[in-house]
């Protein structure tokens, strides 16, 4: 019963995330010192596009619509809201016009999440490993070495590391491509090579960053854990150091990770945007760039709310599996 | 069993803090041995230093502690220094540490804790059969079998006081030491938990060593009993003896601090202490 | 100064210098610079490092050395304003929420929690691409700062619920201290190591997040940020020229400034960490 009420409590707490994003998004282009509808005007024109004084009207009225900037502002809101929440839809994109802004948004999805989760798996994974086992000998030469080349990968943003990446392994060694390009037929083996190929290097520049993070973390908790009364006890069985790291130490070193994990996928999410913009990664922040680059509001509008939704609730998600996990407060 | 010879044992890597002070003791095959004295008289110090623990920072710095065990099933003796004990760990010797708070894993149930570390002969016959042999025994100390698949954080300090012990005798061990095994229980528990250990003891013809500064438990269950006083040995004999005859001023004053016993306050026998 | 250093791991020192030199090379060196360095053909183009140009020029006839001082000032400059302001806010906001509990503390909660959930990047380049293709430097800064003071705040909010039960803190209150007099001389002291260590990562975030703007372009080209530089090295195609000093160099100072605010603010948590078991 405890759990119930506090999943139902999470709940009404995410809705309210949700509306309050949504109501952010509302407000920023209202927010601003520039009439969006006049910016998106001018970028029109200076793009070279030669328009009457009778287009650019119905051009005016037609971006005021998509803005949403019909009717009295609670009009306008109540409109955003019932748009996003109960339809989805974004309308047609304007730059690659009459394609559903939907569409688009659904071709790019499986690539961020694809290099997202995977890079952030392989990391995960490796990260703790090593932590761990530094952790267990916090000070012999080799812990102490791997936790100095961790400390000075994490504090890198993904996407300096990307462009050092590319740097070296584009420009200078012409190992790995410069941008991706994506090629072979639906499920065949060439396609699937040619994804790991393309994705190798924005992969490894989150790999990188996130193994950094783990292995610092991880470390430090371990070594804090093998202290603790439960693993002195552990070894006072006669327990082997295998079996000790696996279920004494382990288990309570992966607990706090889940909370630390939703408070930084924020941080990731940002970070992997860019990263897919230096390597022309058909992904979600490749396909927010176009959109900012080619003036096309609606898509715009379209992946910044998607995006802003998704992580909200790639938080919360991780947030309501902690407490599943934790004994102490699943049986309290 | 083990035998403890002007043994000398303190803290420290760089110094050298003294704990234990050229202390000697043998503890025989099937008796309960108890030690007492006040805090910091460097009790636990010695039940680590005969445990092999030397995990905190302990050092043996002078004398010996050697063991000599026999294997039960195929008779074998071993003898080794205590720094060797390992492995002879939760097969022939098991151990109760201080302070039960945060001895067991927040995130085990109590069933995997007692069932992880039990030796081989300990295992046998099918889980099912395991866990009724384990529900058994702790109903003995008087712990229902939904303890068993409670987490710690679910238990009182009481019960996870009782469960640690019958960890450690569940193991069927030839050597149990215990570092303060009631502390936190009331008077009733505390009773009932130390004759389950009594008996236990009695069965398996093992030996206990029992830490207490209480001395009315060991009063009430020790055969032999060891005073400590600032790291050293003040007074050992049969407990009846030291009881009706201490040696030492520093078991007079615990004795005649304790509540009267069978009717008469032992300060009486002390006559005028000074 | 002394009991500062106690405490403190070796990181710490290895942070402080890294910092320390950032700070000179923007913090002070810009005063010298013989112009603005930002002007285009204010030096020869295309030149390599020299005595004349330590960092060689731009392709638009900038002196990258000069270049990265003043980068270095601007973007040290954001992240220190990002920070002091996001702390001070968190910190107050999150002592108001622990202490005062009730209503307050569930609504600033909610908040804390809202905003830590939006990414910022996502709002910033929603906002840039609407506000005519680029952030003036105070509006990522004023944005940057609401999205960032919930991370002091929830952890002061945590500290200051602890304290809350705290012995020495009802000793305090029955002695009759008042609530600020509470305030500074028993919390404050308590949350201060940890609030230096935010305080390091927010300006490691502010700094990040304009930077990543920058470098697809978003924030503002009138002025020079590390970010900015990188955009235009990338623009002005000096890989593809080899030109790996110009766009070498704002890469290598961001990593090394990131590394020393990194090992500052760890080693800043640890000390605080090591001076409350010692206590
Ligand atoms: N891990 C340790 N490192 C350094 N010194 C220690 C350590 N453990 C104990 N000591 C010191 O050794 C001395 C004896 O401690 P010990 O724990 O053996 O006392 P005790 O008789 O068990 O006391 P209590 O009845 O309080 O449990 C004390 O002076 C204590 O400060
Ligand atoms: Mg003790």
């Amino acid at each position: 019963m405890h759990l119930l009420r506090f999943i139902v409590g999470r709940l009404v707490v995410y809705a309210l995330v949700i509306v309050f994003a949504l109501t952010v998004l509302f407000f920023v282009p209202r927010l601003g010192p520039t009439d969006p509808v006049e910016a998106m005007l001018a970028k029109v024109s200076s793009q070279g596009a030669y328009m009457d004084a009778a287009q650019v009207d119905a051009l005016r009225r037609s971006l005021a619509d998509t803005f949403g900037l019909n009717g009295s502002l609670l009009e306008q809101y109540w409109a955003f809201i019932k748009r996003i929440v109960f339809t989805g839809d974004f309308g047609p994109s304007l730059s690659m016009y009459p394609t559903p802004v939907m569409e688009l948004i659904w071709n790019a999805l499986p690539w961020t999440f694809g290099l997202l989760l995977t890079s952030t798996l392989i990391a995960w994974v490796l990260g703790n490993f090593v932590g761990l086992l530094s952790g267990w000998r916090p000070n012999a030469n080799s812990s102490r070495i791997m936790e100095g080349i961790a400390i000075c990968l994490y504090p890198i943003p993904y996407y300096i590391l990307a462009l050092v990446l590319s740097i070296l392994f584009s420009y200078v060694w012409r190992i790995f491509p410069l941008t991706t390009t994506i090629r072979g037929a639906p499920w065949s083996w060439e396609l699937v090579s040619s994804i790991v190929w393309n994705s190798f290097l924005p992969a490894m520049s989150i790999v990188i960053v996130v193994f950094g993070w783990w292995v610092i973390s991880v470390k430090a908790q371990t070594s804090a854990l093998k202290e603790e009364e439960f693993a002195r006890y552990a070894r006072l069985k006669g327990l082997g150091d295998g079996r000790i790291l696996t279920r004494y130490i382990l288990p309570n070193a992966l607990l706090p990770q889940i909370t630390f994990l939703a408070l930084q996928i924020g941080l990731m999410f940002n970070g992997s945007l860019i990263t897919e913009i230096l390597f022309d990664y058909p992904g979600l922040g490749l396909l927010i760039y176009t959109a900012v680059l080619q003036g096309d509001f609606n898509l715009l509008m379209g992946t910044i709310s998607l995006s802003v939704i998704a992580v909200a609730t790639a938080t919360m998600i991780i947030d309501l599996i902690y407490p599943l996990l934790d004994p102490r407060i699943r049986h309290r | 069993m083990i035998t403890i010879d002007k043994v000398t044992v303190g803290y420290g890597t760089a110094g050298f803090i003294k704990a234990v002070d050229g202390v000697s003791l043998s503890i025989g095959d099937n008796e309960i041995v108890g030690i007492a004295g006040e805090t910091g008289s460097g009790k636990s110090t010695l039940m680590r230093a005969v445990y092999g623990d030397f995990s905190t920072g302990l050092r043996i710095k002078d004398g010996t502690i050697t063991g000599r065990f026999v294997d039960q099933k195929n008779g074998q003796v071993i003898e080794a220094p205590s720094s060797r004990f390992h492995r002879l760990w939760w097969d022939q010797m098991s151990y109760i540490p201080q302070g039960s708070m945060s001895v067991l894993n927040p995130l085990m149930k109590i069933e995997a804790q007692v069932v992880d570390g039990l030796p081989k002969r300990e295992r046998g016959g099918s889980r099912a059969d395991l866990r009724r042999r384990i529900a058994d025994f702790l109903a003995g100390f008087g712990l229902e079998e939904t303890v068993l698949d409670a987490y710690p954080h679910q238990l009182s300090g009481g019960m996870r006081q009782r469960v640690l012990v019958a960890i450690a005798a569940f193991v069927n061990p030839r050597l149990i030491l215990a570092d303060e095994p009631t502390t936190a229980l009331d008077v009733v528990v505390q009773k009932k938990i130390l004759l389950m250990m009594v008996e236990i003891q009695r069965r398996l013809r093992n030996t206990l060593v029992l830490v207490s500064h209480d001395l009315g438990v060991h009063y009430q269950i020790t055969d032999r009993l060891v005073i400590m006083y600032k790291g050293q040995i003040v007074e050992t004999g049969p407990t009846a003896e030291i009881f009706a005859n201490p040696q030492h001023d520093y078991t007079r004053n615990l004795i005649a601090a304790l509540p009267r016993l069978h009717g008469k306050r032992s300060v009486d026998r002390v006559g005028e202490a000074p | 100064m002394r009991s500062f250093f106690a405490h403190a791991p070796f990181r710490l020192y290895l942070g402080i210098v890294l910092i320390a030199a950032c700070i000179i090379l923007g913090g002070i060196l810009p005063w010298f610079a013989p112009g603005d360095p930002l002007v285009w053909y204010s030096a020869p183009r295309n030149q390599s490092p020299s005595a004349a140009h330590w960092l060689g020029t731009t392709s638009l006839g900038q002196d990258v050395f000069w270049l990265l001082t003043y980068a270095l000032r601007n973007s040290l400059l954001l992240g220190l304003v990002v920070a002091g302001f996001s702390t001070i806010i968190g910190v107050f906001l999150g002592l108001a929420a622990g202490y005062a509990g009730g209503w307050l503390d569930r609504v600033l909660s909610f908040f804390m929690d809202a905003l830590l959930c939006i990414p910022s990047l996502p709002i910033l380049i929603l906002m840039a691409a609407l506000f005519g293709g680029q952030l003036a430097m105070p509006i990522i800064a004023v944005a940057l700062i609401v999205f960032n003071w919930p991370y002091p705040a929830r952890q002061v909010r945590a500290v200051a619920l602890t304290m809350r039960e705290r012995e020495f803190i009802n000793v305090a209150w029955f002695s009759g201290e008042s609530s600020v007099r509470i305030l500074v001389r028993h919390i404050f002291p308590y949350i201060a190591g940890w609030s230096a260590a935010n305080f390091i990562n927010t300006v490691l975030v502010g700094i990040s997040t304009e930077s990543a703007l920058a470098v697809i372009g978003l924030s503002s080209a009138q002025q020079a940020t590390l970010g900015t530089m990188i955009y235009w090295a990338i623009n002005y195609q000096a890989l593809l020229a080899g030109k790996y000093v110009w766009i070498g160099s704002p890469v290598i100072a961001i990593v090394l400034l990131f590394i020393g605010l990194f090992l500052v603010s760890s080693g800043l948590s640890m000390r605080s960490a090591a001076r409350r078991m010692s206590v």
